[in-house]
């Protein structure tokens, strides 16, 4: 059995994962990526072949990904994470055309076919509307960042949020708190905001169903909820969304790694 | 890595002379007497400034020479600090900055004006600058009202041809004071005569890049070769360099030789390059064997491969034409769309990518619906931002994950396209 990974080197986590040959997850693992980049790749990718009690001689190929993926210094090949989210998400849900990802630093529209990139549009040196706005909001109000989407969907009257600017949605949340606004309504207007500037984003792209909604941000129900609602669309998520791009970096490794055991090489 | 480093004897000739040109201009810092007026790219009507030995002195070149020289941002700091905005351009800012600081770059000491000559007025900003210069150096200022192409023709109407010739007329009073001299039009024929064999020469060398593979890189080489087209445009040394090129390029042509070892994307480049980052961002493309055939920048100052060309026996209408509708920045979206299809389809290119830049928001709006327009005609097309002249704006993570999955995927359809094929 021929095995091969992906590892997804991003500005918040670092994710790992071990494919076999019939592209099933054999191993998975996740690290905070931290000052060291390089570090954070090879425990990520130690961890995870650990787990499968595998050694690196197991693995046919590594394909690096993400923004650290000229760092993953024991790869074989470096792809972006745009064709490794891509790559990932079709595996998962083989008739994904669109792909919505959010990370810690950015959200990004791909419009695909056949698991291929065929256009992609991401927010421009900006967070609003990614990961990290929605950890700004979950400190100012102090609720864990893994409790704010349950939270968020328990509001009845969302306020309407001012701004989008990552720094001054504390000031706004501060506000809100200072005016009696309960958490959940602050929360579902955050979301809300956010999910109305990603599809804003992605239509851009043109959205065609179905849509598979990944990266770290996809584990958060408050967020997928709002944004099903300003689709009127559902939106594929599985509890592997968060590793959707180390999973299509193991595909390509997988792939290009067949192809060059046998000689096949495009 | 592919290798973009390439030094032939155009290069050398051009070091030589932009040294020489960049040498009158400290002399007249220092008192040689010589006149400078400091004009704007778009459509600059130089070859009346040379007839009358007045020295061109261009704030954008000075200021996007200080960028490529990382020693732009003490500069757009210092006028930040005078109150200039963050979202104010930031050729306007170094420049501004350059000018309290003494006028000193490692290429040059910036002459004070004797004339501040706005020649290009399609930017609101453009003008307050050289307003602004005005105040600080107390020196007159001409504002050359050159009318927007308007219309569909792209043509300008016969009245906004008989307004840009009055100004004219006007400009070359004022400018005979600051000369001394009556304008000899003999001098100014032979300066027209000049423009108008380098402009030819010009728009040889840039038919040359629809050679597979091109002899140079349409932009990042291209660029280069605007501060000889500006600074030196209607004098014999400027007519020697495009020469030398010309020879250079065509030959390189002609034996198969490109700036890449292996080329295997040809694109189109819409939009300023950015400066601080000049040889970063060529590497970008440069890694995928990716090479520029055509760029709408180099046009900004001139377009001349479509058929335009000064002609000495109308020195004046061929200005005017030149001012009114033989450069980018004075053209319509419609045409920039023209001209942008026409490198397309005429030089055989795979894709278009737009760089928008922070600092000309005149230059960059409607860049996104350019983008949808080419990518609904099936143009793969990629718009990445950052800025011409601050580095802050320039994030190179980013701008390289955009780059890479742009051309992965163009990869992809190329390789898709061979096997259906």
């Amino acid at each position: 059995m021929a095995y091969a990974a992906g590892v997804d080197v991003g500005s918040t986590q670092t994710k790992c994962v071990v494919l076999d040959e019939e592209r099933r997850i054999v191993a998975r693992a996740l690290t905070d990526t931290g000052a060291n980049v390089t570090r954070a790749a090879q425990r990520a990718f130690d961890e995870a072949i650990a787990s499968a009690g595998m050694r690196r001689s197991d693995i046919l190929c590594v394909v690096g990904t993400g923004y650290g993926r000229f760092k993953v210094t024991f790869g074989d090949f470096q792809i972006t994470e745009i064709s490794c989210h891509a790559k990932g998400a079709c595996s998962m849900f083989p008739g994904t055309r669109t792909v919505i990802d959010m990370g810690g630093q950015d959200a990004k529209g791909i419009k695909v076919l056949d698991g291929e990139v065929l256009d992609f549009v991401m927010n421009d040196k900006c967070a609003a509307g990614t990961g990290r706005f929605l950890a700004t909001a979950a400190e100012v109000l102090a609720v864990p960042l893994d409790a704010i989407g349950a939270l968020a969907l328990q509001a009845r009257n969302p306020v309407r949020l001012s701004t989008v600017c990552t720094v001054f949605v504390e000031s706004d949340i501060m506000a809100y708190l200072a005016q009696g606004k309960k958490v959940p309504d602050i929360l579902g207007g955050i979301h809300s905001a956010i999910a109305a500037r990603t599809v804003a984003l992605v239509r851009r792209v043109g959205l065609e169903p179905e849509i598979t909604f990944t990266g770290g941000v996809s584990l958060n129900v408050g967020m997928v909820r709002a944004l099903e609602d300003k689709l009127g669309l559902h939106l594929n998520v599985c509890e592997d969304s968060h590793y959707m791009g180390a999973i299509g970096a193991a595909a390509f490794a997988l792939e290009r790694g067949l192809a060059h055991s046998t000689g096949n090489v495009a | 890595m592919a290798e973009t480093a390439y030094q032939g004897r155009l290069h050398l000739l051009q070091k030589d002379l932009m040294s020489q040109y960049y040498g009158e201009l400290t002399a007249a810092a220092e008192g040689s007497g010589v006149p400078a007026a400091y004009l704007l790219i778009g459509g600059n009507p130089v070859e009346l400034l040379r007839a009358l030995d007045i020295l061109p002195v261009y704030p954008e070149v000075n200021a996007l020479q200080l960028a490529v020289k990382k020693q732009s941002l003490a500069h757009i700091q210092a006028a930040e600090g005078m109150g200039y905005s963050t979202d104010n351009c930031a050729y306007v800012k170094a420049d501004i900055g350059l000018y309290f600081a003494g006028r000193k770059t490692p290429f040059a000491t910036i002459p004070e004006p004797s004339l501040l000559l706005c020649n290009y007025v399609g930017c609101n900003v453009y003008l307050h600058w050289f307003d602004h210069l005005a105040e600080y150096t107390k020196r007159p200022t001409f504002h050359l009202d050159i009318p927007f192409i308007r219309n569909a023709s792209g043509r300008p109407s016969s009245d906004d041809m008989a307004y840009v010739l009055r100004q004219l007329e006007q400009l070359v009073a004022v400018c005979e004071e600051i000369a001394g001299k009556r304008l000899d039009p003999q001098r100014l024929r032979r300066a027209v005569e000049l423009s108008s064999q380098t402009g030819r020469l010009w728009s040889e060398i840039k038919h040359l890049t629809k050679s597979a593979p091109t002899p140079y890189d349409a932009y990042f080489d291209s660029v280069t070769m605007m501060a000889p087209l500006y600074c030196l445009r209607g004098t014999e040394e400027g007519l020697t360099f495009f020469q030398t090129a010309r020879d250079e390029y065509a030959q390189m042509a002609a034996d198969g030789k490109g700036p890449l070892e292996r080329e295997d994307f040809r694109f189109v480049i819409e939009g300023p390059p950015p400066w601080p980052y000049l040889r970063v961002f060529r590497d970008m493309f440069a890694r995928w064997n990716a090479v520029a055939v055509a760029s709408t920048y180099s046009t900004v100052g001139g377009l001349w491969e479509f058929g335009f060309a000064h002609d000495p026996d109308h020195p004046m209408e061929s200005i005017a034409e030149h001012l009114l509708t033989w450069n980018l920045t004075n053209r319509n979206f419609l045409q920039r769309y023209d001209q942008i299809d026409r490198y397309l389809k005429e030089w055989n290119a795979d894709a278009l990518v737009i760089h928008s830049v922070k600092s000309c928001r005149l230059f960059s709006a409607g860049q996104g619906d350019m983008r949808d327009y080419f990518t609904q005609r099936g143009v793969p097309t990629l718009l990445v931002e950052s800025d011409l002249e601050d580095p802050r704006y320039f994030s190179e993570a980013q701008m390289r994950t955009r780059i890479d999955a742009f051309f992965e995927s163009l990869a992809h359809r190329k390789l898709t396209a061979a096997a259906s094929s």
